[in-house]
């Protein structure tokens, strides 16, 4: 009998490994039919998540945490068994900005410290002309295209919460906004700074991991109690989406992935775009690292990643400390339960890793038991 | 008394935002102010000051309201959705109606109750009236299309109305086919034929 598992996604390239699961036979192998529903808002994909429409959701890793510490409206404890995706995101900028951006650096490399330095003095330059701030998007409150910026821009002397605006708008609309004039640079996933660069309306300043060299990205959440109490259907679903990402991540396969993944129903954008960004081969800024889906090892959630995510919501004052947040943050992206469906971690394939596990661009490494002490020191 | 609760009403949609709000005032809240345009949400948030903010679910500027929640400064009571985990039909009845709702400020949820009762139930008759909508559009183009099929046939069969309605109907029958379908491709032959 075939088991029915019921996904939400957010059309985004990081989401393939699910999309592909479903439409190219790897659940069917499994046992499993998936049934996708695209949404517009990741706060829908949280509510339906929690309500039970969805079993399980394509979803920002840190929303994922953010939901088990019960830090947003309509939180319940979630697990993120599998991680979908690694980086993706990157910065892009008005070619305005860009130009005082340019002008600011005057020849210096744009390294991201010198471009957040730059950034921080066009903010002070704009504040004592009395111009209004700068305003960049992000996706959500909990993600990591908010850290990202904020990171980068903290580096440079900025604090974005009080010396610009900071909205959160969604993917597909982020081009648009850009266009209107409604913000000078956005953080967003793929394709939609490629696609803002296609239209020449936008300059990808930094991709995401320039600031931070592996980052978790999205992942394969379900309700706690819903993977609980359907663990083989979960373990099923894992299989499938492994060997999905698998395929997804071999040359051979990518013109027929790409010409399913652009479709109006999933991601709808031009194929030439999703291959830029699954071969991170976009422009001249050629980067195997840009985004990477989770296949083999690289689908095992860590927990030096959650405890980072973690880190972040305190830094940037969403959450609050409190003994056992830090482990409860973990504990969301344990890989117990991957380690028991695809063998331990030390067999076989290993991954090459920054020494910190994470790799920031600025600022001090970072320890997982040591966030206190991380906290003080950065930048 | 109370003072009226002021709700601030998140919706593009103008005959939908019209039919919540009537809704909200025969039930009593008269305090009601609709932001038709999301383009700034910020700024009309903070001239309202709410203390609940009703969005649809389609809506995409869902994540970018509770991006202005986040910011505490912006907006300086803490915010709630209206219906939270712990009620777990209520948020399947309210997500069945497409509609979320955001409780500013420490509210009784007594107080505030009636108020996504209203919601849920204008909502899914608006979605009632649309999906009726499309069926009488469905309706009508069929009808026209069968007009003209009719039209052709009585031209080129010397045929009257009646008998050739009678043949349209005899022939969907045969082929187990809806009227219109038969009467569409009456029109594709025709139109090859010319």
């Amino acid at each position: 009998m075939t088991d029915k598992v019921t996904a939400g996604f957010i059309p985004l390239a990081d989401a393939a490994a699910l999309l592909i699961a479903a439409d190219f036979g790897f659940a069917e192998e499994e046992g499993l039919e998936i049934e996708l529903i695209r949404e517009v808002s990741w706060a829908n994909v949280r509510e339906k998540l929690s309500a039970g429409i969805f079993d399980v959701a394509h979803l920002l890793a840190p929303m994922a945490i953010a939901s088990s510490l019960d830090l947003m409206p309509g939180s319940v404890p979630l697990t993120a068994p599998y991680v979908l995706a690694i980086n993706g995101n990157a910065i892009t900028v008005s070619p305005e900005l860009l130009c005082e951006i340019m002008a600011e650096l005057s020849g210096e490399e744009p390294h991201p410290l010198a471009t957040a330095k730059a950034l921080a003095r066009i903010a002070a330059q704009r504040k004592s002309e009395g111009r209004p701030p700068l305003t960049f998007g992000s996706t959500f409150p909990f993600s990591c295209h908010t850290y990202q910026l904020r990171f980068w821009m903290a580096a440079g002397g900025l604090d974005a919460a009080e010396e610009l605006r900071l909205v959160a708008l969604p993917p597909p609309y982020m081009v648009d906004s850009l266009k209107a004039g409604d913000v000078d640079g956005f953080c967003v996933g793929a394709p939609w700074n490629f696609v803002a660069a296609e239209q020449r309306l936008g300059h990808t300043l930094h991709y995401g991991c320039e600031i931070v060299q592996q980052l978790t990205e999205k992942v394969l959440a379900a309700r706690c109690d819903w993977a609980q109490r359907y663990e083989s259907v979960l373990i099923r679903l894992m299989r499938a989406v492994s060997a999905a990402a698998a395929f997804a991540s071999r040359p051979e396969n990518w013109d027929s992935c790409f010409a399913r993944l652009s479709a109006p129903d999933r991601i709808n954008a031009g194929r030439e775009l999703i291959k830029g960004a699954l071969s991170g081969s976009f422009g001249v800024q050629a980067d195997q690292n840009f985004l990477t889906l989770g296949a083999g090892l690289r689908g095992r959630p860590n927990e030096t990643q959650a405890a980072w995510l973690y880190t972040q919501m305190l830094r940037w004052r969403q959450a609050h400390a409190r003994p056992g947040l830090a482990e409860a943050a973990q504990a969301v992206f344990s890989p117990l339960l991957f380690d028991r469906v695809f063998g331990p971690a030390d067999a076989g394939e290993t991954l090459s890793m920054p020494a910190d596990g994470l790799g920031t661009f600025a600022g001090p490494p970072f320890k997982k038991n040591r966030i206190a002490e991380y906290l003080a020191n950065a930048l | 008394m109370e003072t009226p609760l002021r709700i601030a009403v998140v919706e593009e949609n103008p005959p939908r935002a019209e039919i919540l709000i009537a809704g909200l005032s025969e039930a009593g809240h008269t305090n009601v102010i609709h932001i038709d345009q999301t383009k700034r949400l910020l700024q009309a948030l903070y001239d309202i000051d709410p203390d609940v903010v009703i969005i649809g679910l389609e809506n995409p500027s869902r994540d970018t309201l509770e991006q202005l929640f986040q910011m505490s400064r912006v907006v300086k009571r803490p915010i709630a959705m209206f219906v939270d985990k712990s009620d777990r039909a209520a948020i399947t009845a309210a997500i069945d109606a497409g509609v979320s709702a955001y409780i500013v400020g420490g509210l009784q949820k007594e107080r505030v109750q009636s108020i996504l009762d209203v919601c849920i139930s204008r909502f899914n008759a608006t979605a009632r009236m649309q999906d009726e909508l499309e069926k009488t559009k469905t309706a009508l183009e069929e009808r026209k299309v069968i007009d003209r099929a009719k039209g052709i046939l009585m031209r080129a069969k010397g045929l009257g109305e009646e008998e050739v309605y009678r043949l349209l109907r005899k022939t969907a029958m045969n082929e187990k086919k809806k009227i219109a379908e038969i009467a569409q491709s009456v029109l594709t032959a025709a139109e090859l034929l010319r």
